[in-house]
């Protein structure tokens, strides 16, 4: 009996045994169940919170950009695109296999979805397809539960309804590059684009908007359960151009009658303009969404450049549109009398060098009108020599050559006013006076843009007036005209008249270099100055064989310059007009300036007032400063 | 200790319904509704497809639990060995199905329930097993030649577990059979010896694991090594647990669960679904809903005058508290995925049965504590 006590006493101390294991070890889980909860607890809310809300970027709509009468420039169209969501796919290319079954969609196109899908974040939905047609979009959508990862999107599409005519001052948009994705979140997300040139480019921040968000509770495959909070975008700005989209469209296409051109139309009082045009342009609307590659190699390898705005970034030696800096600078040093008359007989010499005008024979005595009138070369072959280098280049500099004038458009390039200074510090060499001479007729190393020389006539016909030229509404940038408008420049006004009457005879004096581009109904009749620029010297042996222009191959003729204003008595208009290798100013530039200034004369946009109370504002909202002009 | 059951077998029904020990079964019933509000849960808010049924299967299995209970002990020691090889038939059976041609399955369909022999088996091993250290001495456990034949008990039933393959189960039965003998009384150095065997045949065993079993150790060693791949259960089980705090993400409000980041939330993972909605205050209940259940088992071996029903009390104890450990510790991972339910709770047919005559056997040894089994 003993023995079976001591037996249950075993049993006893060894069911205490089992008896507390099992209470230690519930403890032990007790206190797991605590330290996951209580101090791992917010760190696992957290990773629960990631698991079921996704927040969805909702990219805000672009800002549309109009031109001064409200027409538009750049809008946004509905665009359907095919998204696949790698993660929620059991199989990309499962996915995607199914898909080709059911809408056209190439094999290369299927293994571009694949490389990029296995670039990105497999969370991050890539683009499959874009600009779906309706019938495609039904399609996916109804076999969407055979498509998994798949799914469909309305965004916008960026659209140009004046295509080629604004491509290069609107600019166009298009996807993020990798060096432009910066924190932004919204740059991240498919399909956006942001500006990459022109208007679009500049002012990316004010017409992207802000971006919404909304939180969505998704289950363990993806699947959207319900929107906890949603926080609208806010759409982009407005922006109102001083542009009138109708003469813009039309100097377009009186510019596409050359193979390469371009041409500025400004409000020489105010300096808003109203027509910006490049010829050859591109269509922008093809950028959207990439480029073809095909297309893209055939506007890089195009020797007129139609991806560049000449209008703003083409520089070229003004030639003779110079000679009212020269004529300026002569009157400024007291050296040019109205009636001081020179002798052209057809060259000048100075030194042991000659120096050809470009009438053989020469002019006879002129005097500063007519040298301007007939563009003779001698007579400020002849003022250069006295006047000097410095002079012409200040003169140059204060009609706003040779530097950028703050125009909206960062392609904008700053050109180049030679000097003594400028030549040491380049090639350190000394200035030759000889170059003094080739610079009075603006060839050498002077370089302009065409929107340089729209602003230089402006200033000599608008009173002396420093006028900048803008293109958006009250000026976005550092460009707007102060409210007691642009500052009087340090300027005899005399002096001016005096280049002006010249201007007015070249273009209504027989004889005159532009008198066959005149335009002949009194009240709208321009003023201007022809230029030509000679793209590489002329030999002695063409000269001697008469070798005319048009004969040489098109990269080595001269370009065509004119610079016009209108109407001749208080002009409110002026015109600069360059055709790549136009041969001659009188030939081919200024009967497109007299198109464009008796267009713009008919249209007068001067007249009419700009609304542009939202300028550069999203959803209505007024930006400060507003108004209409 | 004050003495609840009746002294007498042959009792009135009315009266054994009496004497029945009253207090577990309402902790057996709390732990049940638990289970009920986490499946309602887990079914986002409704009784079907989970709640329902399993409200169902428990009220059935409630009655069969009242009927084990009341019938004398006696009875359930004279059939031991009956079960035992009904037990070990079945097995054999489900392994003969697998053999021709119906795949690998664990279950006999019953029509009703889909019947796991092997749930069943480790009952009978732990009744085969107190039926044999029953009628032993203290001497006759410090022999080893005498520890040969319970050592084959166990070792059957775990072979034929092993060939399913269900490994979780062989090694749970391996433990409750550990743990009889050393309620039984033998030797502190068996186990020791027993231990170091087993340490010695982890190699052997790794080597004979399937390719999947072996992967879940693995995972389980640094489960965040692969989060959405094989340590998926274990981290999002982990994220639940963790996010549900002190005082729960709110009934019906489990992100986790209700979202399916959760695998198996009705069976295996169901503790997670409820300490995330209910957090440390549901989970900490629940734990010691479980640890005065097993406190109570512990009287009941305590208070029977002999052996069988002291074994077999404890043993049942242990092998319903392996269930619970096992299966919470993986939830929380603490030990690797194992297939393993939390009985009373998860969602599952045999589950409940066998947890249900688990408590029933007890309570027939509880009321039965001084019913004289014949040797």
């Amino acid at each position: 009996m003993n023995k079976e006590k001591d037996h249950v006493k075993v049993f006893t101390r060894r069911a205490f045994v089992v008896v507390g294991a099992q209470g230690a070890l519930l403890g032990v889980l007790g206190a797991r169940l605590a330290w996951l909860q209580i101090s791992e607890g917010p760190r696992y809310r957290t990773l629960s919170d990631k698991n079921r809300i996704n927040i969805k970027i909702q990219a805000p709509a672009r800002g549309h950009i109009v031109d001064r009468f409200g027409a538009p420039l750049a809008v946004n169209n509905p665009n359907f695109r095919a998204l696949i969501i790698p993660e929620q796919a059991q199989s990309v290319e499962q996915s995607l296999r199914a898909l080709q079954k059911i809408i056209d969609f190439s094999e290369k196109e299927l293994q571009d979805v694949l490389k990029q899908a296995k670039k990105s974040a497999k969370f991050i939905p890539v683009e499959v397809m874009d600009d779906l047609s309706w019938d495609d979009v039904t399609k996916i959508e109804v076999n969407l539960p055979d498509l998994p990862g798949l799914s469909t999107q309305v965004g916008e599409r960026r659209s140009y309804p004046f295509g080629e005519a604004t491509a290069h001052l609107v600019g166009y948009v298009g996807a993020v590059s990798k060096s432009e994705i910066g924190e932004d979140p919204l740059l991240r997300q498919p399909g956006f684009q942001i500006g990459k040139s022109g208007l679009e480019k500049r002012f990316d921040s004010v017409l992207r908007g802000e971006s919404g968000t909304s939180e969505v509770e998704v289950n363990v495959v993806g699947r959207e359960v319900r929107e906890l909070k949603n926080q609208p975008s806010n759409q982009g700005g407005r922006i109102t151009l001083t542009i009138d989209g109708e003469l813009q469209r039309f100097a377009q296409n009186r510019l596409s009658q050359e193979r390469s051109a371009s041409a500025i139309v400004m409000d020489a009082i105010t300096g808003a303009v109203y027509a910006l045009s490049s010829v050859p342009a591109f269509d922008p609307n093809a950028f959207n969404g990439g480029i073809a590659l095909s297309l893209w190699e055939e506007l890089l390898a195009n020797p007129a450049h139609p991806l560049t705005n000449k209008a703003v970034a083409g520089l070229y030696p003004p030639a003779s549109t110079f000679k009212m800096i020269t004529a300026m600078a002569g009157m400024k040093a007291g050296l040019v009398d109205p009636s001081r008359t020179v002798y052209c007989k057809g060259y000048y010499e100075f030194g042991n060098g000659r120096f050809h005008c470009w009438k053989k024979g020469g002019h006879g005595y002129v005097d500063v009108r007519h040298a301007i009138l007939y563009s003779c070369d001698t007579f400020f072959y002849d003022l250069a020599t006295k006047v000097g280098i410095e002079r012409i280049a200040e003169m140059a500099r204060a009609f706003g050559l040779g530097s950028k004038l703050g125009f909206e458009l960062d392609e904008e390039r700053s050109g180049l006013v030679p000097d003594p200074k400028w030549k040491k510090g380049k090639t350190g060499k000394s200035w030759m006076p000889g170059e003094t001479i080739i610079v009075s007729i603006g060839q050498g190393y002077l370089q302009v843009t065409p929107l340089q020389l729209a602003v230089m006539t402006a200033r000599l016909v608008n009173g002396g007036r420093a006028v900048k030229p803008w293109v958006t509404a009250g000026g976005l940038a550092d460009n707007r005209m102060p409210e007691t408008g642009w500052p009087l420049m340090d300027i005899d006004p005399a002096h001016l008249a005096i280049v002006k009457e010249g201007m007015d005879m070249v273009v209504n004096e027989p004889g005159g270099t532009a008198y066959g581009s005149r335009i002949k109904e009194p009240e709208l009749a321009m003023g201007g100055k022809t230029g030509t620029a000679q793209v590489q010297r002329i030999t002695m042996a063409q000269r001697a064989a008469n070798v005319k222009n048009e004969d040489l191959s098109w990269e080595q003729r001269h370009h065509a310059l004119f610079v016009g204003y209108a109407p001749i008595y208080n002009p409110r208009y002026v015109c600069a007009v360059v055709v790549d290798h136009g041969i001659g100013g009188s030939r081919t530039a200024a009967p497109i300036a007299r198109d464009l200034l008796t267009e713009v004369q008919r249209r007068n946009p001067a007249e009419s007032i700009i609304h542009f109370e939202d300028q550069g504002a999203g959803n209505g909202a007024a930006a400060p400063g507003s108004g209409a002009i | 200790m004050r003495r609840v059951g009746i002294s007498q077998s042959r009792q009135s029904f009315w009266s054994k319904l009496w004497a029945l020990d009253w207090a577990l079964i309402i902790l057996i019933v709390m732990v049940a509704c638990i289970g009920f509000i986490a499946l309602y849960s887990a079914a986002e808010g409704s009784f079907s497809p989970w709640a329902s049924k399993q409200m169902a299967r428990f009220a059935v299995a409630f009655a069969g639990m009242i009927v084990i209970a009341i019938i004398d002990i006696k009875w359930w020691f004279r059939f031991t060995w009956l079960f035992y090889v009904v037990g070990l038939v079945l097995l054999l059976i489900v392994e003969i199905m697998g053999h021709i041609g119906m795949g690998a399955q664990r279950w006999i369909n019953l029509g009703f329930m889909q019947l796991q022999p092997s749930e069943l088996m480790k009952i009978v091993v732990v009744m085969a097993l107190a039926r044999y250290f029953h009628s032993a001495t203290l001497e006759d456990m410090r022999r080893i030649t005498f520890l040969i034949i319970p050592l084959v008990i166990i070792l059957l039933p775990v072979g034929l577990v092993m060939l399913q393959p269900d490994l979780g189960t062989s090694i749970m039965i391996l433990m409750v059979g550990g743990v009889m003998y050393f309620v039984a009384g033998a030797s502190i150095w068996i186990f020791i010896a027993g231990i170091a065997a087993v340490l010695g045949a982890i190699p052997i065993g790794w080597h004979f694991m399937h390719e999947y079993q072996q992967k879940r150790v693995l995972t389980f060693l640094n489960p965040e090594s692969d989060p959405l791949g094989a340590g998926y259960h274990i981290t999002q089980s982990k994220i639940a647990l963790g996010s549900g705090g002190i005082s729960g993400r709110g009934f019906l409000e489990g992100t986790q669960s209700r979202l399916n980041f959760l695998p198996e939330k009705q069976t295996d993972f169901i503790f997670t679904l409820w300490a995330e909605e209910h957090g440390l205050f549901g989970g900490a209940l629940l734990l010691g809903l479980f640890g005065l259940i097993f406190l109570y088992c512990f009287i009941i071996s305590l208070r029977c005058r002999q052996n069988y029903s002291r074994y077999l009390a404890l043993g049942l104890s242990v092998n319903i508290s392996l269930y619970v450990i096992l299966n919470i510790a993986m939830v929380m991972g603490l030990i690797p995925v194992v297939g393993i339910p939390l009985p009373l709770i998860s969602y599952g047919g045999t589950s409940m049965v066998a947890a249900l005559i688990c408590f029933g056997l007890m309570m027939s040894c509880s009321m039965h504590y001084d019913s004289k089994v014949a040797h």
